[in-house]
């Protein structure tokens, strides 16, 4: 079947299977290996991207169900060679490890600080329980995600919603 | 188009159970009927016959919704114990109910409510009262050619007291175990119309009838919570699995009424 969605600020086209997870389409078809895949089946976080500004799972979507929609991966983040400030401040804390759960973890942490500039650690903290890692202990995660808010805050006082 | 599939068709709604059940290829089903388009099964509307919640509505529209904090409390408390936040970004009333997981919150809430599901098929439109809906663990009187619509909550009256409490492993997990719970309180001061939803530690959502009785026409003291909470704990019908023994999802039951009844009666104190 063919889908048409926008990507990262692209509008691209592709040829996908009818039951191919959104996932699989990513890595697979599109070579947007960014997105990485821990479970398949909705209980490790990684696979998180933002469709249409909302952070989900991408195990547990259909390609065809993103027909039409606007997606971030964790490629969509950075500017060119500039890391995003969230990035910066995970690399900055040594918000990773081995690296496995830090796409889902941007993306998630990147969609609820859009949407919520001003979360509070707890918030954070509650978020991301949906997100599994087994290196870091996430103390080093929240510290990145508290460090960041400040600069979720100035561009929503330039550019509110 | 369900009716033409014969039984070999699956409607997919949020997707947050269907996927994983076929990830592990526990259901492969032939024919998959996305509901996601369909615009009159989203929203909530609220009125002096009370909520109605389209079954198509995301737990996060549900949790962004600020009237129901008042409007149908025991919704909104329940909300943040479902799951996390990426899947109440797709998850939906609807397909939570239809599931029927005991384990699950919302089945326990609507019980607990006096809810009614409305029902759409071949033979036109019906309304279940919620405690006929659930069959047994994943079985509802759903057949096959019929749609779930939506969840109609009856009027919440402001002086109404209430808890939600459960106990999980890892918050958004399934519960091991959960209460909700309203009543009033009469003129006299005594318990009135005591409602008790179980979650967990049961085959089948249900309420806890022989500890609503043992509260109704008393004051809520100690002596009062203490034996609701230990009959709680013997109507519990809890059975042994990978994650706790029956006798400890028994006693847990009965220590989660007594923490609601609890923070209801605090809550009476704010009025
Ligand atoms: C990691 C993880 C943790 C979770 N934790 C919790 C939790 O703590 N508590 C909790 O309650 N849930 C939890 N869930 C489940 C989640 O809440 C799901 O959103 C919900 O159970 C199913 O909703 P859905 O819209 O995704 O339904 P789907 O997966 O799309 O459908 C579920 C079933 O219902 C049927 N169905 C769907 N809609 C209708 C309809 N309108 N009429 C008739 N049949 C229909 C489908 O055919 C399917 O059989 C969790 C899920 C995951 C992946
Ligand atoms: S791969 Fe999607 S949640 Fe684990
Ligand atoms: S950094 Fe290794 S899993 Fe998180």
């Amino acid at each position: 079947m063919n889908i048409t969605l926008s990507i990262n600020g692209a509008r691209i086209e592709v040829d996908v299977p009818p039951r191919m997870t959104l996932c699989d389409a990513l890595r697979q078809k599109l070579q947007l290996t960014g997105t990485h895949i821990g479970c398949e089946h909705g209980v490790c976080g990684a696979c998180t991207i933002i469709v249409n500004g909302r952070a989900v799972r991408s195990c547990l979507m259909l390609a065809v169900q993103a027909s039409g929609a606007t997606i971030t991966t964790v490629e969509g983040l950075a500017h060119g060679d500039d890391l995003s400030p969230l990035q910066a401040a995970f690399r900055r804390h040594h918000a990773l490890q081995c690296g496995f759960c830090t796409p889902g973890m941007l993306t998630t942490l990147h969609a609820l600080l859009t949407e919520e500039p001003y979360a509070s650690e707890e918030r954070i903290r509650d978020v991301i329980t949906g997100n599994l890692c087994r290196c870091t202990g996430y103390i080093p995660i929240v510290e990145a995600a508290l460090d960041a808010r400040e600069a979720y805050q100035r561009s929503r006082e330039s550019a509110p919603l | 188009m369900l009716m033409e599939a014969d039984g070999e068709a699956k409607l997919l709604a949020g997707g947050q159970t269907l996927l994983p059940v076929m990830a592990f290829r526990l259901a492969a089903p032939a024919i998959l009927i996305d509901l996601s388009g369909v615009q009159e099964l989203k929203g909530i509307s609220i009125d002096d016959t009370g909520v109605r919640i389209g079954a198509m509505t995301t737990w996060r529209d549900i949790e962004d919704d600020q009237r129901l904090r008042t409007a149908a409390p025991l919704v909104s408390a329940a909300i943040e114990h479902i799951a996390h936040y990426q899947i109440r970004n797709r998850g939906t009333i609807g397909g939570s109910l239809s599931h029927a997981d005991p384990a699950a919150e919302m089945p326990g809430v609507v019980v607990a409510c006096d809810a009614c599901l409305e029902i759409v098929g071949s033979n036109g439109m019906r309304s279940v009262p919620a405690n006929e809906f659930f069959l047994g663990p994943l079985t509802t009187c759903l057949s096959a050619d019929e749609v779930l619509t939506a969840v109609r909550f009856p009027p919440w009256p402001a002086t109404r007291l209430w808890a939600f409490e459960e106990f999980a492993q890892r918050r958004g997990d399934f519960a091991y175990a959960g209460i909700a719970l309203f009543h009033e309180t009469g003129a006299t001061g005594l318990v009135e119309n005591a409602h008790i939803g179980l979650i967990g530690a049961t085959s089948v959502p249900r309420r806890l009838g022989v500890a609503e009785a043992a509260l109704n026409g008393r004051r809520l003291d100690g002596e009062t919570i203490a034996a609701a909470a230990q009959l709680a704990s013997s109507e519990a019908d809890a059975e042994d699995d990978i994650h706790a023994s029956a006798a400890y999802r028994k006693a847990l039951v009965g220590t989660l009424l007594e923490r609601a009844l609890k923070a209801a009666a605090e809550r009476a104190e704010a009025l």
